[in-house]
C-alpha cells in the first residue's frame, strides 16, 4: 500500500518539470505556429543556469527559490533574443524551415553549455529546507518531490489566470484562434509573439531548473526532454493547458510504473499509451480537431518536370568520376588520398538515405523527424540477423529493407492520421522509442556499446563494396524517381498538392501516403546497412534524433523542391561536416550554418537552379509568367 | 427520363441549428438543376452531405437505386458522382493535362502502379476532355498560372473525366467575370445534354440560373420552399419573399 502510494507520488513529482516544458511549447505554437525545437535546450539551460545561480546566492530557503526564478528569467531572455534574431524573420517560412532553424538553435546551445559548464555531468544541489525526506506509510518520499507535485497545479492555475483575466492573456488567446484577426484589430503583434517566446521559454527554463535537485544538469537533457514533451502535447491535444497538465501526469505515473513492468524499455509503456490516444482521439485527450496546414512544406506552384538534358549530362558526369574514381585514385595516389573512396562511399549512403525522406517529404509533403528510424533499423536487422542467428551477408544484406519496411509499416500507421507538425512530432516521438528500444535493451542488442565486428563476405572487398554502395545508391535514386514520375507518384504529389481533391477524384491519401511512407523505410533501411557493412558496426547513436537531422539537413541543404536536392545537399553536407570536424566546435560550426542558410537560402543549393541564374545556366526549364 | 440521383428526407443540424431540413427531390438523366437560396440557406450543407463529406442526421441518397449514403467521397465519386468545388481545387505541381491524366488513372483503377511514366498513359483521352472544355492549348501549362476561369475550366475536365451520371457544382461561376460565366455554364449545358449528365449546381447569379437551369429548387433556411420551372419560381410568391423581402421584420414575417 505505502510503496504503491510513493510511486505514485514519484510519478506526480516526475510529471512537473515535463508539464512545465510541455505547457511552454504547446502556448509558443499555439501562437507563433512554430513548433520550438530548442524547447529542450532551454529546458537545459534552465538547469545549468540555475545550477550557477543556486551556487552563488542559493544558500537559504528563500534565496534558493529566488535563484531558481532568476535562472527561469534569463532563460525567458534568451528566447526573447532568438524570436528577435531568428524567428521573426520566418514565421511566413514553411514549417520544416522554422524546425530546422531552431534545431540549429540547439546545436549552438549545446557548444555554448559545453564551453561555459564542461563535458562532466553535473550532480544534483540540494534545496534548503526540503533535503530531507518524509515518511508516508513506512516508505520514504524526498521532501522535495512534494514540493515538485505542487508546483505543477500552481504553474497552471497561474497560466489558467494570467490567460482568462489579464488583457494580455485574452490577446494571447485571441492570437492563438485567429492570427490575422488580432492584428487587423490593430494589436501590435510583434510584442504580442516576443511576449508568448518569452512566456514559453521561460517556462522551459522553470522546468530545467526545479528539476535540479532530482535529476541535475547534463548535456543529453535536451534531446531527453524533447521527445517526451512531444509526446505529452500529441497526447494531451496541441494548445491544450489541461490536456498538456494530464498527459505529463500520464506520462509520469507510466514512467514510474514502466519501470516495474517493462523495466528494459520504460519508453515502450509511453509508445503504447500514445498509440491508443492516438488511435481513439487523433487530436489529443482535450485538444480539438482542427485542420493545420495539410503539409509542412510549401506547395511549388511549378509542375515537376523529368530533368533537363543539361542537369542529365551534369549527372552523367558526375556518375562517370564516381566510376572511375578507384582508377583515379590509383593512377594519382600523390593528388587523390586513399581515404578519398572512404568519404565517397560515405556521401554515397547518405544520398541514398537523404533521396529515401526526399521522396516522402517534397512529393509527398511529410515530414518525417524520425527517419534514422529507419536508417538504423536496416542497419540493426542485418546486425541482429549475423550477431544472434550467424546469417551470411548474403541474407543478411538482403533482410536490412525489409525489417525497415516493416518498421515503417507500423510506425507509417499511426503517422499518417496526422499532418504538418503533428506528423513530424510523432514520427520523432517513435524513433526515439525506437532508439530507446535498441538502447535499453541490452540482452539483445547488447545496448550502447552496439554490434560490432559486422563485415560483409570475403568476395566483397572494400572496392566491390564501394562499387556495391554506387550501384545500390544510383539505382535507388534512379528508382525512387521512377516512382515520383509514376501514376503511384502523382497520387501522392495529389494529396500532398490538394487533399480535398484527391479524395474526391477517388484516391485514399492515406493508404497512398502510408505505402510512400513504407517504400520510403526500405530504401533507408538499404542505406542503413550499407552503413553498418561499411563501418563494420552499428550502435544506438545511428538511431538517435541528431541522425535522423542530418537527412532533413541534407535535404533541406540540396532544396526541398528540386528532385535533385538530396543528391546535391547530401554531397554538401558531408563535406561541410568533414570541414567542420576539425574543429571542437563543430556542433556550434553547424548551427550557426544551418540558421545561415534557413535566412539566406530558403530553397535549398539545387533550388538555386530554379533561380533566373540558374536557368539561363540552363539548370532548369524558363519559368512561366502568370497570365 | 429517368431518375438518376433521389434525395429523401434529407436532414442535417449543426448544435441547435437545423442546416438542412427533410429534403426530398430528384434530379434526372440529363438535367440542368439549380439549387438556389440566400446565403446560410444550407446548400453547400447539402452537397456535402450528397458527395459524402458530410454524414446527414436522417434521409437518404440513392444514385439510380442504390444508396449511396456513408460512403466516403472516394466511394461516391467510384459511383459516378464527380464535383466541382466553390474554391477551385487543383494540382498546383502538376500541369493543366497531368491534373486530368492523374483522374483518370484513378478512375481507371492504374492510381497504384509505379513504373510506367504516368504522363505517357491516357494521353489522348485527357486531351479529348481538354478538347471539350475549350483547354487544348493551354494543356502544358502549370494550373498555378493559369487564369481563374481557365482553372474552372480545367475543374470541369477533371469532374467529367470518370464518366458522371451526376455533377455536383457548388457556385461554378463564383469569382468569374460576367463574360465567363455564360460562357462556362453555357459549356456546361451542352456537355451534360450530350452526355446525358445531370448536373445540380448552386449559384447566387440569378442571370446564369434562369438562362440554364431547367428546373431551379429553393432552399431557405434549410427547407426547400419551392421547385418548378424557371418561371413558376420566378413567379412564386414565397421566393420573392425569401429573396426581395416581405416587408415584414426578417424571422418574423415569413417564420
Amino acid at each position: 500500500m505505502g510503496e504503491l502510494i510513493v510511486t505514485i507520488l514519484t510519478g506526480l513529482s516526475s510529471a512537473a518539470s515535463l508539464f512545465l516544458v510541455a505547457a511552454g511549447l504547446s502556448i509558443i505554437f499555439g501562437v507563433t505556429r512554430i513548433v520550438n525545437f530548442a524547447h529542450g535546450s532551454f529546458y537545459m539551460l534552465g538547469a545549468f543556469i540555475g545550477y550557477t545561480m543556486v551556487q552563488a546566492i542559493g544558500g537559504t530557503i528563500v534565496s534558493y527559490w529566488v535563484a531558481v526564478l532568476i535562472a527561469a528569467l534569463v532563460v525567458g531572455l534568451i528566447g526573447v533574443l532568438m524570436e528577435i534574431l531568428l524567428l521573426r524573420r520566418i514565421y511566413h517560412a514553411p514549417e520544416l524551415f522554422q524546425l530546422i532553424a531552431t534545431f540549429g538553435v540547439i546545436l549552438v546551445i549545446q557548444d555554448v553549455a559545453k564551453e561555459i559548464w564542461g563535458n562532466e555531468d553535473i550532480v544534483s544541489p540540494r534545496a534548503p529546507g526540503l533535503d530531507g525526506a518524509v515518511e508516508i506509510f513506512g516508505q520514504r518520499l524526498p521532501e522535495y518531490d512534494l514540493a515538485l507535485i505542487a508546483i505543477a497545479p500552481m504553474v497552471l492555475i497561474g497560466l489558467r489566470l494570467l490567460f482568462y483575466k489579464t488583457r494580455w492573456g485574452t490577446l494571447v488567446r485571441a492570437a492563438t484562434q485567429d492570427r490575422q484577426m488580432v492584428a487587423a484589430l490593430g494589436v501590435n503583434q510583434r510584442w504580442l509573439f516576443t511576449g508568448v517566446v518569452f512566456l514559453g521559454s521561460l517556462l522551459a527554463g522553470l522546468g530545467g531548473a526545479v528539476q535540479l535537485p532530482k535529476g541535475g544538469a547534463d548535456l543529453l537533457m535536451d534531446f531527453g526532454i524533447i521527445a517526451e514533451a512531444f509526446v505529452v502535447v500529441v497526447v494531451g491535444g496541441m494548445g491544450s493547458l489541461g490536456g498538456a497538465f494530464l498527459a505529463a501526469i500520464l506520462i509520469g505515473l507510466l514512467n514510474v510504473f514502466g519501470i516495474q513492468i517493462f523495466p528494459n524499455s520504460t519508453l515502450v509503456m509511453m509508445f503504447l499509451v500514445m498509440a491508443v490516444v492516438l488511435v481513439f482521439r487523433p487530436w489529443g485527450l482535450l485538444g480539438k480537431p482542427e485542420t493545420p496546414a495539410a503539409t509542412g512544406t510549401e506547395i511549388p506552384n511549378e509542375p515537376l518536370r523529368p530533368a533537363v538534358p543539361m542537369v542529365k549530362v551534369l549527372a552523367g558526369l558526375v556518375l562517370a568520376f564516381l566510376i572511375a574514381l578507384p582508377l583515379l585514385q590509383e593512377l594519382f595516389p600523390t593528388v587523390l588520398d586513399p581515404f578519398v573512396i572512404v568519404q565517397a562511399n560515405e556521401i554515397l549512403f547518405f544520398v541514398l538515405f537523404a533521396a529515401a525522406l526526399h521522396f516522402i517529404m517534397g512529393p509527398g509533403g511529410m515530414v518525417s523527424f524520425g527517419h534514422a528510424a529507419f536508417f538504423g533499423g536496416g542497419a540493426y536487422t542485418s546486425a541482429l540477423l549475423v550477431f544472434h542467428f550467424g546469417l551470411p551477408f548474403e541474407l543478411a544484406f538482403p533482410a536490412a529493407p525489409i525489417g525497415a519496411a516493416l518498421l515503417a509499416l507500423i510506425i507509417g500507421w499511426f503517422c499518417v492520421r496526422l499532418t504538418g507538425v503533428y506528423f513530424a512530432m510523432l514520427t520523432l516521438a517513435f524513433a526515439q522509442i525506437a532508439w530507446s528500444i535498441v538502447f535499453q535493451w541490452t540482452e539483445v542488442t547488447e545496448g550502447d556499446d552496439g554490434i560490432n565486428s559486422i563485415w560483409p563476405s570475403d568476395w566483397v572487398t572494400p572496392l566491390v563494396l564501394y562499387y556495391l554502395t554506387l550501384g545500390l545508391t544510383v539505382a535507388g535514386v534512379l528508382l525512387i524517381r521512377r516512382i515520383v514520375f509514376s501514376p503511384f507518384g502523382y497520387a501522392l504529389r495529389a494529396g500532398r498538392d490538394s487533399p480535398l481533391r484527391s479524395e474526391a477524384i477517388g484516391i485514399n491519401i492515406r493508404r497512398q501516403q502510408w505505402f510512400a511512407f513504407t517504400i520510403s523505410g526500405a530504401f533507408a533501411g538499404v542505406a542503413g546497412a550499407l552503413f553498418l557493412y561499411t563501418k563494420g558496426s552499428i550502435a544506438p547513436t545511428s538511431m538517435e534524433i541528431a541522425r535522423s537531422f542530418d537527412a532533413l539537413l541534407m535535404t533541406l541543404l540540396g532544396g526541398v523542391e528540386a528532385l535533385a536536392g538530396p543528391v546535391v545537399g547530401a554531397a554538401a553536407f558531408k563535406l561541410l561536416e568533414d570541414l567542420f570536424a576539425a574543429s571542437e566546435y563543430w556542433r556550434g560550426l553547424m548551427g550557426i550554418t544551418i540558421i545561415a542558410l534557413v535566412l539566406l537560402l530558403p530553397k535549398g543549393v539545387a533550388g538555386f537552379a530554379q533561380t533566373g541564374v540558374g536557368r539561363r545556366l540552363g539548370l532548369s526549364r524558363a519559368e512561366e509568367v502568370r497570365a | 427520363m429517368s431518375t438518376v440521383l433521389s434525395v429523401q428526407n434529407l436532414s442535417k443540424a449543426f448544435g441547435g441549428v437545423q442546416a438542412v431540413e427533410d429534403v426530398t427531390f430528384a434530379v434526372d438523366a440529363g438535367e440542368m438543376r439549380a439549387l438556389i437560396g440566400p446565403n446560410g440557406a444550407g446548400k453547400t450543407t447539402c452537397f456535402n452531405m450528397l458527395n459524402g463529406q458530410l454524414k446527414p442526421d436522417s434521409g437518404d441518397v440513392l444514385l439510380g437505386n442504390r444508396s449511396i449514403l456513408g460512403l466516403p467521397p472516394r466511394e461516391v465519386w467510384r459511383r459516378g458522382v464527380g464535383r466541382t468545388f466553390q474554391i477551385t481545387a487543383t494540382y498546383g505541381s502538376m500541369t493543366v493535362r497531368e491534373n486530368i491524366q492523374t483522374t483518370l488513372l484513378s478512375h481507371h483503377r492504374q492510381i497504384n502502379r509505379m513504373w510506367t511514366a504516368a504522363r505517357t498513359l491516357f494521353v489522348d483521352e485527357a486531351m479529348a476532355l481538354l478538347e471539350q472544355v475549350g483547354m487544348v492549348n493551354q494543356y502544358d501549362r502549370a494550373c498555378g498560372v493559369l487564369a481563374y476561369g481557365d482553372l474552372k475550366r480545367v475543374e470541369l475536365a477533371v469532374a467529367l473525366a470518370n464518366d458522371p451520371q451526376v455533377l455536383l457544382m457548388d457556385e461554378p461561376t463564383a469569382g468569374m467575370a460576367p463574360r465567363e460565366r455564360v460562357d462556362l455554364m453555357a459549356l456546361t449545358a451542352e456537355i451534360a445534354s450530350a452526355r446525358n449528365i445531370a448536373v445540380l449546381f448552386t449559384e447566387h447569379d440569378m442571370d446564369v440560373v434562369f438562362a440554364h437551369a431547367h428546373r431551379i429548387m429553393v432552399l431557405d433556411r434549410g427547407r426547400l420552399i419551392a421547385e418548378g420551372a424557371p418561371n413558376d419560381v420566378r413567379n412564386n410568391e414565397m421566393v420573392q419573399e425569401v429573396y426581395l423581402g416581405s416587408g415584414a421584420v426578417h424571422g418574423v414575417g415569413s417564420a
